[in-house]
């Protein structure tokens, strides 16, 4: 009783301060702000003075099963939908922003334009699809593979609740146009410092349930999760720090400047890649890889090294960003030679990921979620190859501010990221919701496709844009003018435009169908159909074909 | 000597043969011969636990 009050006074500060901020502060934007915090804070006191359980309720809509099990799943299980819902929300909006390049009436002045959309965009599905994947399947792993439960089950509560207030104050943010201009980082400072406090809290109960494991070896897949909670933490601090203009306003300004500035930010914003959408996404691929194939790791030394080489190269490889800028002409080299190592590492762990399989590869055939991991890692192959390749500075003379960019970065996000998040979510929810099989498997099926295709569109048309933008941009003619202008090259691209925008929706469109799988495996349906993967049978030719004994002639 | 050319100096001598040292042993310590067993039992450990709950 005496911590519900503590609980309830800290929440009523916390509500008061936020109405003291709104009555004073001279920025819109920061108001709104301050009534989300507020409302927040609301919500938690009406839940914790009534005696009847509201979550309790909610969790009865998503059905998700009562009572005490081995392991802490209620945190994974809000994980996995809140994964589907932003998952929807960011396509939803990438393609949106698709379909603003192509057409450019698509932009709404003034929330909606192209400006504001596209960090909305970014930031939903690397951080809040992308983000509440790694957050519920760090949960789940960390519990399967070290035999105990959540460390600190009400602070991984809190790390879950508090990260989705994160994605609405950053989201709202672009929106209302309060950013301080750096890519992936885009939320001001009281956000960050507000994700500061609740990935501290992660990190807390994710190194105290490792610390009371009851078993001696932690697992490969927890380094990776691991590697990337503490990463993150230096990464998000290190480039946010930056001072306000005023306790009562959202404007700040960096603690750095110029070139240093832009060095910062990408060391943060390479090491995002590296961190959030690979050494993360990897612990996911080292545990229900080998779980869906029922064969272990191909070689456990392989995913040593491929944990040591990632951690000791990526950290380098920020500066191929910024290429041909005013750094140092020594900083970019040595991004880009980090950039061409890592290629190596990244090879041994696609090789190592797809060796699983050895030995039931037919899987691939009668499993459409083996056949979602193996294009994941197809694609964390292909682009690993890219990212070095773009990275050499004669490539990059070619690429840089071009569409290819982003066809590459694509092809990790939707191929690499999208894939591998959709397989662990199909493989989790029948486990988490107790139930014996997914509503239907054919789905998946329709979702790999649609998503492939998708993911053909995207990539091949950026490529195309890309070296198209590139060879005009740096077309001189005999007269030693440039002969395009930037408009030109604009124009030419409309169609590449308009087929990207086709990916996307064709990846969207998997993604629905997903949504619906999941929403009706949890609902507690089963789709009556015939089995993946059945070959037609005819017994009757099912025989082998014997020479026939050639009738001997009468002597 | 700035501190800032102490520093890179540092960095490009000592500092590198360290970091270097440290990457090649925890890339390699799990090859020593007594550590095959360990391996085996880590890369397997994830099917030790029981599916039903």
């Amino acid at each position: 009783m005496e911590s519900v009050v503590r609980r309830l006074g800290a929440w009523a500060i916390v509500l008061l301060l936020a109405i003291i901020a709104i009555a004073l502060t001279p920025d819109s934007g920061f108001a709104i702000h301050m009534g989300i915090v507020g409302l927040a804070a609301v919500i938690v006191i009406i839940a914790s003075m009534r005696s009847y359980d509201p979550l309790a309720k909610v969790q009865g809509i998503f059905k998700m099963p009562p009572g005490p099990s081995r392991y802490d799943y209620d945190v994974v299980r809000w994980g996995v939908i809140a994964t589907m819902f932003w998952g929807l929300a960011g396509l939803l909006v990438g393609v949106v922003i698709a379909g603003q390049l192509a057409f450019p009436w698509l932009n709404l002045e003034p929330y909606f334009n192209f400006g504001r959309l596209r960090p909305l965009h970014t930031s939903a599905v690397i951080f809040a699809f992308g983000g509440n994947a790694l957050i519920a399947t760090s949960f789940y792993v960390v519990q399967r593979t070290c035999r105990t439960t959540l460390a600190f089950p009400q602070l991984a509560r809190f790390v879950f609740w508090g990260y989705q207030l994160f994605i609405v104050l950053a989201a709202t943010g672009y929106l209302l146009g309060i950013t301080q201009s750096k890519e992936y980082a885009e939320p001001e400072w009281y956000v960050d410092l507000w994700l500061t406090v609740v990935w501290l809290a992660y990190l807390a109960v994710y190194v105290g349930t490792i610390v009371r494991r009851h078993e001696p070896h932690i697992y490969v897949a927890n380094w990776f999760y691991l590697a990337f909670i503490v990463t993150i933490a230096m990464l998000h601090v290190v480039n946010n720090l930056a001072i306000p203009v005023s306790f009562l306003g959202s404007k700040s300004y960096s603690a750095f400047a110029g070139v240093q500035d832009a060095l910062t930010q990408w060391w943060y914003g390479h090491n995002a890649v590296g961190f959030f959408l690979t050494a993360g996404f990897l612990a996911m691929m080292y545990y229900f890889v080998p779980k869906q194939a029922g064969r272990p790791v191909y070689s456990y030394r392989l995913s040593i090294i491929h944990f040591w080489s990632l951690i000791f190269l990526y950290i380098w490889a920020g500066p191929h960003h910024l290429h041909y800028t005013a750094l140092p002409d020594w900083a970019q080299t040595l991004g880009m030679v980090f950039s061409v190592m890592l290629w190596m590492p990244s090879w041994g762990g696609m090789i190592n990921g797809l060796m699983t399989l050895n030995g039931a590869w037919d899987k691939v055939r009668t499993d459409p979620i083996i056949r979602m991991m193996v294009l994941a890692l197809a694609f964390y192959g292909m682009s690993t190859f890219e990212g070095p390749m773009l990275s050499i500075k004669a490539v990059n003379s070619l690429s840089h501010y071009t569409d290819w960019t982003i066809g590459h970065v694509h092809s990790g996000a939707l191929g690499w990221n999208g894939m591998i998040t959709f397989a662990c979510v199909y493989y989790l929810v029948p486990r988490l919701w107790q139930k014996p099989r997914l509503y239907s498997l054919r789905m998946i099926n329709w979702h790999f496709w649609l998503a492939t295709l998708g993911i053909v569109f995207y990539a091949s048309s950026m490529w195309v844009a890309g070296i198209t933008q590139g060879l005009m941009w740096r077309e001189y003619g005999s007269d030693g003018y440039l002969v395009n202008s930037f408009v030109d090259t604009v124009s030419a691209l409309h169609p590449m435009y308009v087929l990207r925008m086709v990916g996307g929706l064709m990846y969207l469109s998997g993604a629905i169908i997903m949504a619906y799988n999941i929403w009706m495996t949890i609902a507690g349906y089963q789709r009556a159909e015939a089995p993946m993967g059945d070959t037609a049978h005819d017994e009757a030719a099912d025989r082998p074909i014997l020479p026939e004994p050639q009738a001997q002639p009468a002597e | 000597m700035t501190l800032y050319e102490a520093l890179r100096h540092f960095a490009d001598s000592y500092g590198l043969a360290v970091i270097f040292a440290l990457y090649l042993a925890l890339c390699l310590w799990h090859f020593l011969p007594g550590r095959k067993a360990h391996v085996k039992a880590a890369k397997t450990s994830i099917f030790r636990e029981d599916d039903n709950d």
